[in-house]
């Protein structure tokens, strides 16, 4: 049971994107080793403004 | 013995199913059940997943698990990232399902119930959700292209140009439309309007919280935010019964306007992270929990739904919107059965993020069916209020009459009952001064949510549920609102960039004002007459939309099935080609009639010389006499523009049999881009399957 709590919680994170910024420290870690990541507020921000840049809503 | 199993298992969903398909169909008594819709819906759905969207995917498109996707090739940690499927499909319902299939099936309920949910099951089934399919089928295997550069590389120059401004144009009608929607359900109502109004400091909370207090922490901003909306839903009350505050918030829909079109030049040209990107996450929350609490109430209480099969409006009377159920139900319910809008996100967006190529068939064919499911619920909420309470809620005060008890004279002796003191008791019971020729659907879906939950949860809380409804309602209306402004002008830079290369660029500020600005007067403009239509604009409006997204919808089918011709899988086109046909058909014969009809109420060139004849005679009262001209000219501008996306319509598919017939004739065609086949790297999940 606990465990499928977790495993909801994890699918609420990864939907919502709260926990994008373990997943670009993750991604980081195996693609770009030689360049200190981003931090967390300049991740967000680079993050969040390409979210928008097309069509995302519909009607 | 475990196939002979499943299969009984089948043949007993299809015969549920057409039980419950045929019991609405052929039922004709005071009232029949809701659990029937919700029967013949989940039958529907899943024969056709299960047998169509198999097909489709193994013969037709040939999907192929083996095969790399574009999120695997490029994946960059941004936009290419292979996702889980359950993760995806998350996605790509948020992105699809707006306010749209909550309105059209209200609307298209004058009809009756059964015209609609008809469409709306099988709309869905046989055009929609193929569509939605096809479209990310074709985007992933070309990197992600979106529609229109899939229709220029594919067909032609001209084919990629009539999808642009076909989509620039569905756009700004599109935002008018849900403008005038919002405008309808604050109208005279303090409480709706103090919450709406909430919503836009709460999405700026939610913003800087999520920018600068604690960076990236989305779950823990949106929770917060959620908490302050149903908090202001509950202020709104206490607004409602404070006699100095409720004057600030209580206004004509003109002034309502006014301060939507400002919301929308703002929202356009603030940063994202303060308002747009915020107000969306609420608004996903919002809609995916109320989807869901909806769901929960109909499936316990069970309500009654009291509206006739047919009703007599069928013969093009209805005083809700003018024309006959052919071709206007199929105009009136775009989302929910089949809309092109949703080409935009399976093309672009979604295929980006696909981490294995079978997964098409359950985020594409599957989020339609889910979506279509949401405008069957809306179609319930409509349709089990009292019908003669439906009609004094949506019936524009143009037609029924301005006095109560003209309304209600009118109504009843259409046959469906209703009593000035029954619809003071509602509106009583909703919190708002009254409920008479509250149209655009807001307000009626909103009754009819607030009644189920109200029976469901708790009677005592009505007015309170009323306007969690209407908040609801607003807040994702004001999202497609400021998204799509945005977008608008991101095009509208992209085409002007063309001309002047400075003003294609997004960062100059100067450009982004300019842009911003002509996008909002183009649905400000649309919204203001609306407004100022006694008649109450929704009628000419959402046709117009209508047309226009089944107009996208041909588009995306047309590229499709160019695609199928030319890759030399002719004999399966007919699965994009049957839908198109059918749109071309409603989409032609409604547009004709819009232009063409002698009716005033259907024929924009009808109504346009009607009032002017009306005007010149002084038969007119001075009240209407005033906006006379500027409605005069709107009925003929509103010709002029289905005229436009009709032609546009024509000339695709034009474009698309000429590359066909090519084709054929062995003639050169552009060649394909699909992207060679790359092998999916191995890993342990393929081993095991």
């Amino acid at each position: 049971m606990l465990n499928k709590l977790k495993a909801f919680w994890r699918v609420v994170r990864r939907l919502s994107g709260d926990d994008a910024y373990e997943r670009y420290l993750r991604h980081h870690a195996e693609q770009h080793v030689d360049e200190p990541p981003l931090t967390r507020e300049a991740f967000f921000k680079q993050w969040q403004d390409g979210k928008w840049k097309g069509v995302k809503r519909c009607c | 013995m475990k196939t002979i199993l499943k299969n009984c298992l089948w043949l007993l969903i299809a015969l549920s199913g057409a039980a419950a398909v045929g019991g609405i169909a052929l039922h004709r008594g005071e009232s029949i059940n809701s659990l029937w819709f919700i029967a013949a819906a989940l039958c529907v759905y899943a024969l056709a997943y299960r047998f169509y969207s198999a097909w489709i995917a193994a013969r037709v498109l040939m999907l192929d698990a083996s095969r790399a996707t574009p999120a695997v090739r490029l994946d960059n940690g941004r936009d290419f990232v292979p996702t889980n499927k359950w993760i995806v499909f998350g996605h790509h319902f948020a992105a699809i399902a707006g306010p749209g299939p909550l309105v059209g099936p209200t609307l298209a309920a004058q009809f009756g119930y059964l015209p609609g949910t008809l469409w709306i099951l099988f709309g869905a089934v046989l055009g929609g959700a193929v569509q939605d399919m096809v479209t990310l089928f074709l985007s992933t295997r070309r990197n992600g292209r979106s529609l229109g550069q899939m229709a220029r590389e594919e067909l032609g120059a001209i084919g990629g140009t009539a999808a642009l401004v076909g989509t620039f144009a569905i756009m700004i009608i599109l935002i008018a439309v849900l403008g005038l929607v919002v405008v309808n359900a604050m109208k005279h109502s303090p409480w709706a309007t103090s919450t709406v109004a909430a919503t836009i400091p709460i999405a700026m909370i939610v913003g800087l919280y999520m920018r600068h207090f604690r960076a990236g922490k989305v779950l823990e901003a949106s929770a917060l935010g959620v908490i302050l909306l149903l908090l202001s839903v509950a202020g709104g009350g206490w607004v409602d019964h404070n006699a100095t505050l409720r004057v600030w918030f209580d206004h004509e829909g003109l002034t309502l306007a006014w301060w939507i079109i400002a919301y929308g030049f703002a929202a356009a040209i603030l940063p994202v992270w303060l308002l747009l990107a915020p107000r969306d996450y609420l608004s996903t929350f919002m809609k995916l929990g109320t989807v869901i609490v909806l769901a929960i109430a109909i499936l316990m209480l069970q309500p009654e739904v009291k509206m006739p099969a047919l009703t007599q409006f069928i013969d093009g009377t209805g005083p809700i919107f003018g024309g006959k159920l052919f071709p206007f139900v199929f105009i009136t319910i775009a989302c929910g059965a089949i809309s092109g809008f949703h080409a935009l996100i399976a093309s672009g967006t979604t295929p980006k993020l696909l981490e294995n190529e079978r997964d098409i068939r359950m985020i594409g064919y599957g989020a339609m069916l889910l979506e279509s499911f949401v405008a069957i619920m809306a179609m319930i909420a409509a349709t089990v209020l009292d019908p003669g309470v439906f009609f004094a809620i949506n019936s524009p005060a143009g037609i029924v009459g301005k006095e109560a008890a003209d309304a209600v004279a009118t109504i009843s002796g259409w046959g469906f009952p209703v009593t000035v003191a029954q619809m003071d008791t509602l509106a009583r019971e909703m919190g708002e001064a009254t409920l008479f020729a509250r149209t655009g659907g807001a307000p009626s879906l909103a009754v009819g949510m607030a009644s189920i939950f109200g029976s469901a949860f708790g009677q005592g809380l009505l007015a309170l549920w009323y306007h969690f409804a209407i908040m609801f309602e607003a807040i994702f209306i004001l999202t497609t609102l400021d998204a799509g402004t945005r977008v608008g002008r991101f095009m509208l830079q992209d085409m002007l960039g063309n001309i002047w290369p400075k003003l294609g660029e997004t960062s100059w500020y100067p450009s982004v004002l300019f842009t911003s600005a002509l996008v909002v007067a183009g649905w400000g403009y649309f919204l203001y007459i609306g407004v100022i239509d006694p008649n109450g604009g929704v009628n000419i409006l959402w046709p117009l939309f209508g047309i226009s997204n089944q107009m996208l919808a041909a588009i995306a089918l047309s590229v499709a099935t160019g695609i199928f011709v030319k890759s030399g899988r002719l004999k399966f086109a007919w699965v994009t080609a049957l839908p198109l046909t059918w749109l071309v058909i409603i989409t032609s014969t409604a547009a004709w009639q819009k232009i063409m009809s002698d009716d005033v109420r259907v024929g924009f060139f009808a109504a346009a010389n009607d009032m002017a004849a009306k005007l010149a005679s002084g038969a007119l009262p001075p009240e209407k006499a005033a906006v006379a001209p500027q409605l005069i000219f709107n009925q003929q501008l509103d010709a002029w523009l289905t005229l436009f996306f009709v032609v546009i319509l024509w000339v695709v598919i034009l474009d698309m049999l000429r590359v066909c017939w090519r084709y054929l004739a062995g003639k050169p065609v552009r060649p394909s881009t699909e992207h060679p086949h790359e092998p999916a790297p191995l890993n342990a999940q393929w081993v095991r399957d």
